[in-house]
């Protein structure tokens, strides 16, 4: 059972490996809603950098940290599809790995037993703590 | 729906920053309950998976405009809501720190509208559905559809009320404006959203249904028939 949800969450993994790593080459380029929205009043240019007008987005002001993989791309590769694919699969083992780390971390540690009683007990335990 | 630095003024990011913080407080306390041996790897991988299709921007098919995944739905139906709020917090916080998605400053504005409200909406939402729709395929389905799209198109007017209260452009009154512009995209994004949170839990309930936490947690209203010996009763 415990093993059969390890292979689970691996199987998951390199999927979101492949997602990141591979398909986020093709994403759409355009701005988000939020950021689409906050353009309004400004004109653009292909490279969705301001040429005019005046507009909400014109107060963003530069992030803090920046870093090697700022804007889902590895400093220093030029090969876009690379480091897009490489910054997004170190992305998700990393957020795996803190999000990971701190679920196990905060997990409840009781007995052992009635954890692995079955999904009868668990699903009676759920129900009382939602009523209560 | 990241906010970028600079888009909302410092006092009121660090009123939200303290509100988040709070809330996630909460989810940490709650979500203790939920987190055993079982849920906590799954856990690391919704949010690892979230990080994956955050990526993804699709076209909405409104002239130059995209959008994307944020999560809560799938989070609250796969992990439950309090530690589908904390996944959804981790992938931003990683976005913020790491990939310069997001300012950092603009962390508990994001927080907020992303972790918090698309979530709470979102499972609100599930737990209504699920006790009325059949448990089938097709009732997980649209549960997962519809609770995603209503979750980004609120968590989008959380934006909205931030930008009222501290918004750095003076829109000269008109924050309806922004509110109908921003409930616009995010109507359609959220149609992407329904379908991709619908297609991924109606996968896992598929393959492995002890692993979705809404179907373990949530009783329909009315108990099904059981098929026991002397009929219905």
């Amino acid at each position: 059972m415990r093993k059969r949800s390890w292979g689970f969450v691996a199987v998951g993994l390199l999927v979101a490996l492949l997602l990141a790593g591979v398909v986020s080459n093709y994403a759409s380029s355009h701005p988000d809603g939020l950021d689409s929205s906050l353009l309004k009043g400004c004109t653009v240019d292909s490279e969705g950098e301001i040429t005019g007008g005046s507009c909400p987005a014109q107060q963003e002001k530069e992030h803090e940290v920046g870093g090697p993989l700022a804007d889902y791309g590895v400093a220093g590769i030029d090969n876009g599809f690379l480091s897009t694919g490489l910054s997004g699969a170190l992305g998700v083992l990393l957020t795996f790995a803190v999000g990971g780390g701190v679920f196990w971390l905060l997990r409840r540690r009781g007995p052992a037993g009635p954890d692995d009683s079955g999904d009868t007990a668990r699903g009676d335990r759920q129900r009382a703590g939602a009523a209560g | 729906m990241h906010i970028s630095n600079g888009i909302i003024n410092g006092p009121v990011a660090g009123i939200f920053a303290a509100l988040a913080l709070a809330a996630l407080t909460v989810c940490v306390l709650r979500g203790r309950r939920d987190l055993d041996d079982r849920l906590a790897p799954m856990a690391g991988l919704v949010a690892a998976f979230i990080f994956a299709v955050q990526m993804l921007n699709f076209p909405i098919f409104t002239a130059g405009v995209s959008g994307h995944l944020l999560g809560g739905a799938l989070a609250a139906l796969l992990v439950g809501p309090w530690v589908g709020a904390l996944c959804v917090a981790v992938v931003l916080v990683v976005q913020a720190l790491v990939f310069g998605d997001g300012g950092v400053a603009m962390l508990g504005l994001n927080v907020t509208n992303m972790a918090l409200l698309g979530t709470a909406v979102a499972y609100l939402l599930i737990a209504g559905l699920l006790r009325v729709l059949p448990r089938t395929p097709a009732g997980l389905g649209v549960t997962a559809f519809v609770s995603a799209l209503l979750s980004v198109v609120v968590a989008a007017q959380g934006f909205v009320l931030q930008y009222w209260l501290g918004g750095t452009t003076d829109l000269g009154g008109n924050i309806t404006g922004l509110a109908a512009t921003m409930a616009g995209a995010h109507l359609l994004i959220g149609i992407g959203e329904g379908l991709i949170t619908a297609t991924t839990v109606v996968t896992v309930a598929k393959v492995r249904p002890d692993l979705v936490y809404a179907l373990r947690a949530l009783k329909p209203a009315t108990p099904a028939p059981v098929p026991a010996v002397g009929g219905v009763r």
